[in-house]
Parts: C-alpha cells; structure tokens; sequence
C-alpha cells in the first residue's frame, strides 16, 4: 500500500481473492460511507486515469463491456449481454444489454462503443492505456496518427460491435474489462473537452455530483444503473488531503469508515495487535511481486552461475520480517494468486555455502563490487542493506546507490547504468489478473529498450516467440496456464531476478459499512469495492 | 523614493526571470521523461515518440524555455500533464486557502513570539525566562509533522474540541495556523528577547527611567518600538520559510492549498505544475521581502531608501 508514489508510473494494484466470493447480492441498500485520501484524485477519466486511487473510482463511474464478478478475478459481461468469439479466435461479437444509458439519460448504442474505444487508441488523447489494445485490428496505424478511426472495430447493428483482431489474443476479454475500455458518451466528452477528467459522465453504479478540488468528492447512486440493486450505499464521500495517520485517527474517532491509503507503517504494528481491530482488519493477496533485478548484459551478471549465486545468497524471510510481516516470501516472478503459478516449484534455496562455490566456480572466489540501486522510501533503503549484508557473506560488496524513484526508473531504462535494481516501491502489479501481464515489458525482449522496464535487459527470443504461442491459445485456458507456467520456470533457469516476496494487503474498515471480507480486498477494486459493500446501519 | 521603488520592481522582475530559468534548466535536467510518464508502462516506442512530439518536448532547451516565458507572460501557465487541467486555474483554486493559512499563522508567531521575547526580556536569567527559552528552542527544533500530529491528537482527538484536519470553518483554521507558525514562534521570541535586552540597556531607557516615566510607559514607548524593528525584516524573509512549512502542514491536516498541489505535482513529475507552484511562490518571496525593505523606513526614519 505503500507503492501510491507509484501512481501513474507503475499503474494500479490488483490483488488477488479467492476463486469464489460469498457476495451477498440480497445485502440492503441505503446508507452512506465516507473514504478518505492523501492525496488528490488526478482525473477520472477513464482513458487518462491509471493510479490504484483512481482506478476503482473509475470502475464505480464507468462500465465497459466487460467486468469481474465481485470479490473475485473472474470476467463476467458488464455492458455486453453477450459476447461471442469466432473458430479462430480474431472476431469478437458484442451485443449490448437493453435500455442501458449514461448517466446524462441518453441509452448507450454500438456507436458508443467505436467512439469510446477510438478515443482512447487517438494518439491526440495521449492515454497510458493505448498500447493495451495493441491486438485490435488497424490500432497500428490509427495509433500513429494516420487513417479516421479503427478499423478493427465494426458497428452491425444498433445494438451491436464487431471487434476484429490482427492476432488471436486470449487476454482481449481481460483488456476490454480494463478502465481504458470504459464506454464513455461522446456528447459529454466533446464538451468537456480537456476538463472531462473533472467532468466525468459514465454508465457505473454512481454518478459523481460534486468535486471540490483538494478536499472532497461526491458519489451519488445512479437509479438507472443497469444491475438491479446495485450499488448497495446511497452515497459515498471522499474526503481529500488527509494524512494517513491523521485518516487513522478520523476512523477511530468515527468520522470516517475506510482509510484509503491503508495503516501508515508506523502504526500497522499496534492496529494488527489490537483486538479491538479484529473484526475491522482484512487482509488478502496481491497481485505484486518485490524483486532484485541483475543486469544480464553487464558483467559479472551476464555469467548465469553468478545470477544463480545471488538467488542463493538472499535471505528472504529476514527481509519479509523486516517489514512486520506484509508480505510472503517469492521464488518465482508470478504471484501465488496469479493463473500460471508453479505451486510445487521450490526455487533457489537459501545457502550461502553453496553460493559461494557456486560463484567460486564462475570465476569469482574473491567475489565482486557492485552497485544496487534503490528507491530512496522506507523501507526500501532498510530492505537494500539486508541484501547488501547478504551478499557480503559471498564476497560480493554492494554499494547502495538510494535515489529518488524517477531517478531509479532512469537508471534502469539505460542499458548499462545498474547493475542491480531492488524493484520496491515500482515493483511490478498486474494490469490484469493473466500471467502474460507479467512477461512482457518487465521480462520480454520488447522492454529490454532505452527507458524500458525490462530492468534485467533479459531478452530471450525463444521464450518470447513462446510467450506470443501461449497467448493465441484461445479457448484452451488450461493449456494456455501450463504454457505459462513454464515460461516462468525456464526464464528462473536464466536467473536475471531473484523475487524476493508478493506484498499482502490489509485494510482496515468501520463497522459502519459491511460485506464480505473478499469485497474489502477485491481483486480490481482498492482499496474496497465501492458498490457492494453495503451499510450497517441498512441491515 | 519612487525612484528607488522603481529600481527595486526592476530588480524583483530581473529575480523573478532568473528565477524562471533555473527552475526551468532543472526540471529539464530531471532524468524522469514526462512523455514516459504520460504514456504509461505499455505504451510502444512510437507512442512516446508521438507525445514528446505534441508536448514539443522534443526541442531544444531554448526554444522550449522561451515558448514557456512568451506564454508566461501572455498568463498561461499551461497545463497539467496529469490532470489536464489549466495550470493557473489549478493554483488560483487554491491560493486563498494557502495565504488565509499563511496570514493567520503570521499572526500567530507574531503574538505568540512577541509577547514570550518581552516576557523573557524582562525576566532575564530567573526561571520565567529559562523555561520560555527551552520551550522556544523546542518550537524551533520539533519537526512541523509531529507537532500537528500532536496536536491534533490531543485537541482533536481526546479532548474533542476541534476538528480531525479538514478546512472550512474557523475551528479548521486553529492548529494548522498554529502548528505553522510555531517554528515562527521560536526565532521570533528569542530575537525579540535579545533585541529588547540590547535596547534595554540603551542610554535613553536609563533617562527616560530618570525622569520618572512609569515602567509600563517606558516598555511600550520606548522600548518595544526600537525593539521590534529587526522583527519585521524578518517577516518578508519569513515568507520563504512558510512556504516549505505549508507544504507538511497542508498534508497533515488536509488544507487544500498550493503546499498539496505542489507535494503531488512533484511526486508525479507534472512539469507544468512544478512551475507554476514554484513561479507563485517566488513572487511571493520577491514581493514579501520588497515590501519588508519598503516598510523598514517607514517604521525607522533612520533607514534611508538608496
């Protein structure tokens, strides 16, 4: 929870839920929740808004075609009424629900769909979010400026939308639930123009009715929304600029319901072991991997056996303790709640005798001098000396180089400034709960580029030619998974990270608001999902 | 003494300028791309390319710093990278809550800082003194963060007299303004405090006490005008001190001034916005230390204006 510095430059958190919520559709509706915010909401338009604060505000607003059930990371058709893909897996058919409309009244038709969808794609909206749509059929060339639209996307019929892809692609469906898919109202939005982000007009569960810049926001249940009984809360408020500290002492006091930026630190410790907290505290997976990155095009760290000997030198549980327990330890890059994951794989293990030898036979039996780079936020530069301590016990002499984040992210993006990078505070979090989102800008050949994420600069063709194989696997999930799999367990072959933990979330709530606890750590809504959690006081 | 006006706007304007360019060099120099930033962790090379190319970041530094400056002049501060919104618009909703903090805290370190440097000046070296001094020297050295958290934890939340951070109301105003001008507090009682000792011990208080004036008369007469000059140059300095403070105490207790526009502005790189707040601020600096030089003689004949 800490990673909100990241906002905008690493994207949103998703964390994962168990694979089935107990969401209790009957819960009654009524009453009101107050959520507060360090800091200023950016926008919330949904083709420009990409920080987890944003996010989930975005998702109570907008609707697009596709959403998860609640609590869970499971696709379910949100504006579509039903969605069909072809044999080969490049012609999807969306076909909206009935007398659906924006909240400005007006039904929502197939038009709405190519607007929203060329809008966001327009070079000229400038959105962290167009390279989603990549597998859209003429994105190349409409992204680039050129042409009058995409020419992928066919409206056939009032009520209907045809999506050609140039590749079969099986995370479509998970990109057009994403934000950047939201259906927006043209009207609204042209006259808006540059200010639609403060102005926003969707067809979610709540309607925003006021905004004062720096201290507070108004959402409003949206009668017509098009699920019956939903949102469960008549209001919801956001109240801005609040230490997170200070939003602890608000909820205490009962004045607020959900500290949106979590526990501070500081306190997390004492709310934890407070029993008055017992029934107020959630805690749940995330999708996030912490991760130290080796430069395998800067030597020694292009010698695979060193890679190797680093994995072995890292105390893990050390540094999850460090940080009161916040997270469990990794041995792989994807996270235990991601599809993909190799539960039975045991990783590295920790052995500072065998690293040694093992880095002994590479040629380095008087080890090395090195430099880690990290981002300047506790406990970022505390978690940087136990891995300086750790590889100390192998002869490797780390020095530390703690900078700003901007400054971290720079360094990575050139191909030979850092050797190694401790990811905390950019670690990577999903986009969307599919392994692929995880490979390739921070671990494929593509992100290995001046300004790129790919920090390790790892670029093995096989495993990206592989990579793009598992993701045409349309209709095969199972398959699809196990292909992933072993992607991920071949690049732990090469060794150019060693993951080092997946972060836990926990949030706290009043007990003015329920729900089931999967809604208070919901996979794509955070830091809680908005329009199910139901208020106490209705029951 | 129009014509010393006249020199000093010029040199202010020459300040602001400077000012301007070297914040501009800067945040050129930051190795964060903001085109990286706006196209997000997906975006293809070319998609950089292409917001680069409409943010005109791809020009040379001159070229990039004079269109900012023509635009500066014309009022246009541009626009958010983020937010997309007006810069100037941005700042002016905020500016009255950020000056209505600063001009109250103002007061607050004047009242509180005077009247504890009199206090100790007069009971110099006995316990009122000592205990004045120490809990100066407390104000000055505690951290904004912790005093407002303090603060607000005991009058806030245990004693329930005011409220949990927020703005709006007259009770939103107190511990803001007084967690802000605490540190204030502590310079300004000690200079006072020095400052009325060194008058004190002048010639015309011992002949004003010779001529059997009151002691009260002789304090508020004679003493404290003379005493409180260095005061008030401080307080156009000052400005520059308030504007780093606004920028904790704003977060701590959720102000919606220019101090939490300026915190997010630089965490998310919005180069636009940076400027701005910091172009405001200069201004603010400039002109609070030029009506400073320009009270001084107004205050003390003494003073000539050269």
């Amino acid at each position: 929870m800490k990673n909100k510095l990241m906002a905008g430059v690493a994207g949103l958190a998703l964390a994962a839920g168990g694979a089935f919520a107990q969401v209790n559709e009957d819960a009654p509706q009524g009453g009101e929740m107050v959520v507060t915010y360090q800091d200023d909401v950016a926008t919330l338009d949904p083709a420009i808004g990409y920080d987890w604060q944003n996010w989930s505000m975005i998702k109570s607003l907008f609707d697009g075609l596709m959403g998860y059930e609640p609590g869970t990371t499971t696709l379910r058709n949100e504006l579509a009424a039903s969605h069909e893909i072809s044999e080969d897996g490049t012609v999807h058919t969306f076909v909206l629900k009935d007398g659906i409309t924006f909240h400005n009244g007006r039904e929502i038709t197939a038009e709405d769909v190519k607007y929203s969808l060329e809008r966001v794609t327009d070079p000229t909206t400038r959105s962290p979010g167009a390279g989603f749509f990549g597998m859209i059929a003429g994105f190349d060339t409409w992204n680039a400026g050129e042409g009058d639209g995409l020419s992928g996307v066919e409206v056939t019929g009032d009520k209907t939308v045809q999506i050609t892809l140039s590749r079969p692609d099986a995370t479509f469906t998970h990109v057009m639930a994403l934000n950047f898919a939201s259906i927006v109202p043209r009207e609204a939005v042209e006259a808006s123009g540059e200010d639609f982000g403060r102005e926003p007009v969707g067809s979610g569960a709540f309607r925003m009715t006021e905004w004062t810049p720096g201290q507070q926001l108004v959402f409003e249940r949206f009668e017509d929304y098009h699920r019956a009984g939903v949102p469960k809360l008549d209001r919801v408020t956001f109240d801005i600029g609040l230490d997170p500290t200070v939003a602890l002492l608000r909820l205490q006091n009962g004045d607020a319901d959900v500290p949106g930026d979590g526990i501070p630190p500081a306190q997390f410790l004492q709310v934890v072991n407070d029993a008055a907290y017992d029934d107020q505290l959630v805690e749940g997976g995330q999708l996030q991997t912490g991760y130290i990155t080796m430069n395998t095009q800067m030597a020694p760290f292009d010698n695979v056996d060193v890679r190797k000997a680093v994995n072995m030198a890292i105390n893990k549980d050390r540094i999850v303790q460090m940080i009161n327990n916040r997270a469990v330890p990794a041995n792989q890059p994807l996270p235990p709640t991601m599809p993909g994951y190799a539960e039975d794989y045991e990783g590295y293990p920790f052995d500072h005798e065998a690293a040694r030898e093992m880095l002994a036979e590479a040629g380095f039996p008087d080890g090395f001098t090195t430099e880690l780079y990290v981002m300047n936020v506790d406990p970022n530069p505390r978690i940087a000396q136990a891995i300086q301590q750790d590889l100390s016990e192998i002869g490797v002499n780390a020095e530390i180089r703690s900078l700003a984040q901007a400054n971290v992210i720079a360094a990575g993006g050139e191909k030979d400034q850092a050797p190694m990078i401790w990811s905390g505070g950019m670690a990577w979090i999903a986009d969307f709960p599919d392994p692929s989102n995880f490979y390739g800008p921070i671990l494929g050949c593509a992100g290995a580029t001046p300004g790129g994420w790919n920090w390790a600069w790892y670029c093995n063709e096989d495993l990206d030619q592989r990579a793009a194989d598992a993701d045409a696997m349309v209709g095969d999930p199972a398959a699809r998974e196990e292909a992933w799999r072993q992607i991920y367990l071949d690049i732990m072959e090469d060794a150019p990270w060693v993951p080092v933990f997946n972060e836990q979330r926990f949030t706290l709530h009043s007990t003015n608001v329920a729900g089931d606890d999967s809604l208070f750590v919901d996979p794509v809504h955070i830091p809680v999902n908005y329009d199910y959690i139901h208020s106490a006081e209705a029951e | 003494m129009s014509a010393y006006l006249i020199r000093r706007l010029i040199e202010s304007a020459l300040i602001l300028l400077g000012i301007t360019f070297v914040t501009f060099l800067l945040l050129y120099l930051v190795p964060a791309d903001p085109a990286r930033q706006i196209a997000g962790r997906s975006a293809t090379a070319e998609t950089v390319a292409n917001i680069r190319d409409q943010l005109g970041l791809n020009d040379p530094l001159f070229i990039q710093y004079f269109r900012y400056l023509g635009n500066l002049l014309q009022g246009d501060m541009g626009r958010s990278y983020l937010q997309r919104a007006e810069v100037a618009e941005l700042i002016a909703s905020r500016l009255p809550a950020s000056l209505l903090l600063m001009v109250s805290a103002i007061i607050t370190e004047l009242v509180l800082g005077l009247t504890i440097g009199v206090v100790a000046a007069l009971r110099r070296n006995r316990p009122a003194d000592h205990s004045l001094m120490i809990f100066s020297f407390v104000s000055i050295s505690a951290p904004q963060f912790v005093i407002g958290i303090l603060l607000l934890y005991v009058f806030a939340v245990q004693l329930g007299w005011l409220p949990i951070g927020g703005y709006g109301t007259f009770a939103h105003l107190i511990l803001p303004s007084i967690t802000l001008g605490f540190l204030g507090a502590g310079w300004y009682s000690r200079m006072m405090r020095s400052s009325m000792i060194d008058v004190l011990e002048q010639d015309f208080v011992r002949t004003a006490r010779a001529k059997g004036l009151s002691r009260l008369n002789i304090i508020t007469r004679h003493v404290m005008p003379n005493a409180i000059l260095p005061i008030i140059a401080m307080i156009g300095i000052d400005i520059g001190l308030f504007m780093s403070g606004i920028v904790v105490v704003e977060s701590v207790f959720g102000w919606p001034g220019i101090g939490q526009l300026a915190w997010q502005a630089i965490q998310r790189v919005d180069i636009p916005v940076i400027m701005g707040v910091t172009m405001v601020s200069a201004t603010a600096i400039v002109l609070g230390n030029l009506i400073a030089d320009l009270v001084a003689p107004l205050i003390d004949p003494r003073i000539k204006t050269k």
